[in-house]
């Protein structure tokens, strides 16, 4: 299959709208109806984070999106162009603590927009795409941070 | 789709918050407002029902994790009806079933608030 390659503005309302094309594209690609809610939920993970990377740092760059397909395997590669994003590092929240702790970013918990500290509601989306993803590789380039995903085919 | 937020509070003090749709980086604003909106008004005892949601992300869960704190900061409480597998799914990944009390029912919830007291 063909790569889909979609950027969008960095903006929250279009997390959605990359999730429904997400959605779509992997159920055409032939991942198993019982995956789509995973692959569903890892991507809207990655591109909030994104996005409200972008939102901090460069609010006009867009956030890309690339779909592929090998005939094995569904890949999903979700990149930012925030330089030197602390993404990489710090998929090791705990949560548990986090709601009875102050925002670890040092900033006021009840303030955020995740209601988190920026670094914990960041950390805490990668720590679900890990906890949900087998095959997940994470960079960080000169470019921005790059999150790749991918799942099995049905009939791989 | 759009997320719906209601609210009403039973006889015994549980405000019951009703929430349909998606729960996502866009919508979740709406749903901390109105966690917000209710601790200033005085109603520390909180039960979301999630059962007509169809999409939770880690900012949903940051929201409920805000409310939380804000709860329990005046010796209040958070807890969740829910019983869809995929949302649980995301709050055993994130060990939060260890913060959040779970229950199967509104009812559930509210007999054992009953006989806890």
């Amino acid at each position: 299959m063909a790569t889909v390659e979609v950027s969008f503005s960095a903006l929250p309302v279009h997390v959605r709208t990359a999730r429904l094309i997400v959605a779509a594209v992997a159920r055409r690609s032939g991942v198993p109806e019982t995956l789509l809610d995973e692959v569903r939920l890892a991507v809207a993970e990655a591109c909030s984070r994104a996005v409200e990377a972008h939102q901090r740092h460069c609010p006009d760059e867009p956030v890309r999106l690339e779909l592929s397909g090998d005939g094995r395997r569904f890949e999903v590669v979700v990149s930012d162009a925030v330089p030197g994003d602390d993404a990489a590092g710090g998929a090791d929240i705990d949560p548990v603590s986090a709601a009875s702790a102050p925002g670890r970013d040092g900033s006021d918990p009840s303030a955020g927009p995740a209601d988190l500290g920026l670094a914990d509601a960041a950390e805490l989306g990668l720590a679900v795409i890990q906890g949900l993803v087998d095959d997940v590789k994470i960079d960080t380039t000169p470019k921005g941070v790059q999150i790749r995903m991918s799942w099995p085919l049905r009939d791989a | 789709m759009d997320l719906k937020v209601n609210d009403y509070t039973t006889d015994d003090g549980l405000t019951v918050i009703s929430v349909e749709g998606e729960i996502d980086v866009y919508t979740a604003p709406k749903l901390r407002e109105k966690l917000i909106d209710l601790v200033n008004k005085g109603k520390f005892h909180l039960l979301v029902d999630m059962e007509k949601v169809e999409f939770l992300d880690s900012t949903g869960l940051g929201v409920l994790v805000g409310g939380l704190k804000r709860v329990r900061a005046h010796d209040g409480s958070l807890e969740l009806v829910c019983t869809q597998e995929r949302i649980l799914k995301i709050f055993r990944i994130t060990g939060l079933t260890k913060v959040f009390g779970i229950h199967d029912s509104i009812e559930e919830a509210q007999e054992k608030r009953k006989s806890a007291k």
